[in-house]
């Protein structure tokens, strides 16, 4: 399967990727690349196998529901760009 | 009205856990801005989740209480858009493996309009799952800029999806209501609407009868029942005109606004529902053991719809008095209280459906009685006083100790409404307020006999104008006797007296 021009402005458009034409052909032949690499792996037969669905066959360990952060507000707000009142200030976003 | 209307639900509960669900930060509500906001709150680089296995517990106890099929083996995925409030670009949220699988919840449904009947409906549960919630966004502090808390974000939510099973505005508030019920009864949700902890998005379609479904708009985070019935009601009413009138009902999410009691389709942005879900790999499956399982059912309190079973059978009240009992834990435990401890002072609990309704007799007493002093004096003055029934100023045994002094005859139905309103602004034992108040009724036959020949010999004309067949003078000699004993005799006692002294 390859893609299409078409499919990777989409998908850029949804990762929010700015790309010029020469990136989204770039883009668009390693994609078909690893496209070409999942029909490899669906082509092997995997009848009677059980899927998995981590590469690890094993389990989510679990927390105990305890408080163990607590506040580091200064320091984390130090690195961001623009702060008041204790929010962080982000360009107007209005639905 | 030849229309069907189709409503499903899809409930956003906060679980009630101390921390968030993928990180040890508190989830305490009303905490200065981003002040619980840790790093795996904020998405710094390199920070990993760790599921809360508090979230999980109630997650599973929903299931088991709605007698759903707990996914041995769950997965958490990546939904992925973009906004301020989500600063990791996708919320973890689960998507075809979810945790809790169909289940079902029996509701009572008072249905809004005349006299239509109250009925029993089931409606199935779709599934419920584990997700986290979002920060907040907070507009219009400062010119072209949106500020961002992020106490919120990463609290975990068990959003519940139902199947499309209601049909009209009543029924999908009486299964809100019935959720909102159960997750507080089960102690996994606070249940507190004005902040945001049980948030519902309501479904709506229309169609003919026998015709494949309609479009639907989808009402999004309604915080009270008054507005969810509001809301569906205009949607209605304007999907119905819409194609009356020849135009087309559009896939749409909207919102309904109290003020004008209206519903507006929120601007959608193109994609906006593309949200590429894959599993997230920074998850292990979640695997949920037949031990564990049975641990957490273990822990389940006898549920709602039960008790009201066993209201209905073991004390002979009407599904609806059974319903209002139900309506809480702390609500049934008063209910539950008061007959104990109206067992444990010898009264005899009636239950059959022929007692009478409204009095007390013999040293016995309804349960019914009980249900109407809870659902009547008792949530009045709640109402009155702004009060939360958690918050009742009265014990179960205040409340069983007095209803025990009408049962014994000792005060009367007013006597006993005085010894509540006491009781209820002072505290008290009602024996104690009896007797300062001196609300003790007079039932000894000797002193009422004295009373009535009083009035009789006081009224010897009234006396013979009701024996010449003037019945209607009967209710001035009871008010005569009842103001000469100052109000406390025994009516039912006094009554008796009366008839047999004035038949001559």
């Amino acid at each position: 399967m390859s893609l299409s021009t078409t499919d990777v402005e989409k998908v850029a458009r949804l990762a929010r990727l700015a790309m010029t034409p020469a990136e989204i052909e770039t883009a668009r032949s390693q994609l078909s690349g690893i496209f070409g690499l999942i029909e490899e792996m669906q082509a092997v037969d995997t009848k009677g196998i059980e899927p998995m669905s981590h590469a690890q066959d094993v389990a989510q360990r679990l927390r105990e529901d305890k408080v163990t952060e607590f506040n580091q507000r200064e320091a984390f707000q130090a690195i961001a760009p623009q702060v008041e009142g204790g929010l962080y200030l982000v360009p107007q976003v209005i639905e | 009205m030849t229309w069907e209307i189709v409503i499903g639900l899809e409930v956003h509960t906060q679980l009630s856990t101390n921390t968030k669900i993928f990180s040890g930060a508190s989830t305490a509500f009303g905490a200065e801005p981003n002040t619980q906001a840790d790093a795996v709150s904020l998405a710094l680089p390199g920070v990993l989740p760790v599921l809360n296995k508090g979230a999980v517990e109630r997650a599973i106890k929903f299931g088991l209480a709605t007698g759903a099929h707990i996914a041995p083996r769950s997965v958490f995925a990546r939904k992925n858009y973009f906004y301020p409030d989500l600063p990791k670009g996708y919320q973890i949220s689960q998507f075809d493996l979810p945790v809790v699988g169909q289940g079902a919840l029996t509701i009572q449904v008072e249905p809004l309009s005349g006299n239509a009947k109250p009925y029993e409906k089931t409606v199935r549960i779709t599934r419920a799952h584990l997700e986290e919630d979002a920060g907040k966004s907070v507009h219009g502090e400062s010119q072209g800029v949106t500020g961002v808390d992020l106490n919120r974000a990463g609290t975990p939510l068990l959003e519940i999806v139902s199947e499309p099973d209601m049909c009209s505005a009543a029924e999908a508030v009486a299964y809100a209501k019935a959720l909102h019920t159960l997750v507080r009864w089960i102690g996994i949700c606070d249940g507190n609407m004005q902040e945001g902890s049980f948030r519902c998005d309501v479904n709506v379609s229309v169609r003919k009868p026998g015709q494949p479904l309609g479009t639907r708009r989808e009402i999004k985070n309604l915080n009270s029942f008054k507005f969810m019935q509001q809301a569906i009601d205009y949607e209605v009413q304007w999907q119905i005109d819409t194609i009356e009138n020849g135009g087309k009902v559009h896939q749409a999410t909207i919102l309904f606004n109290p003020d004008t009691g209206e519903t507006r389709a929120m601007r959608s942005k193109e994609d906006a529902h593309d949200y590429r879900y894959f599993p997230d790999p920074d998850l292990l499956p979640l695997e949920i053991s037949e031990e564990w399982k049975e641990q957490v059912r273990a822990t389940l309190p006898e549920l709602p719809h039960a008790k009201q079973a066993r209201y209905v059978s073991n004390y002979a009240l009407s599904p609806s008095d059974a319903a209002v009992l139900t309506s809480s834990r702390e609500t049934a435990d008063l209910f539950e209280g008061v007959v104990k401890h109206l067992l444990s002072q010898g009264v005899g609990i009636l239950t059959s459906p022929e007692t009478p309704s409204a009095e007390a007799h013999a040293g016995q007493f309804a349960a019914k009685l009980v249900a109407n002093w809870i659902s009547g004096e008792v949530s009045a003055q709640l109402n009155r006083d702004g009060l939360d029934i958690a918050q009742c100023p009265i014990t179960a045994q205040q409340l069983g100790g007095m209803l025990t002094r009408i049962a014994d005859g000792t005060i009367s139905n007013s006597g006993a409404k005085e010894v509540f309103r006491t009781m209820w602004a002072e505290g008290g034992e009602a024996d104690a307020i009896i007797e300062a108040k001196g609300l003790k009724q007079v039932s000894d036959s000797g002193a009422i006999e004295a009373i009535v020949d009083g009035v009789i010999a006081a009224n010897a004309d009234k006396v013979a104008e009701y024996r010449s067949g003037k019945d209607k003078l009967f209710g001035f000699f009871v008010g005569a006797a009842m103001k000469a004993s100052q109000g406390k005799a025994n009516p039912a006692q006094l009554n008796e007296v009366l008839k047999k002294k004035l038949a001559g």
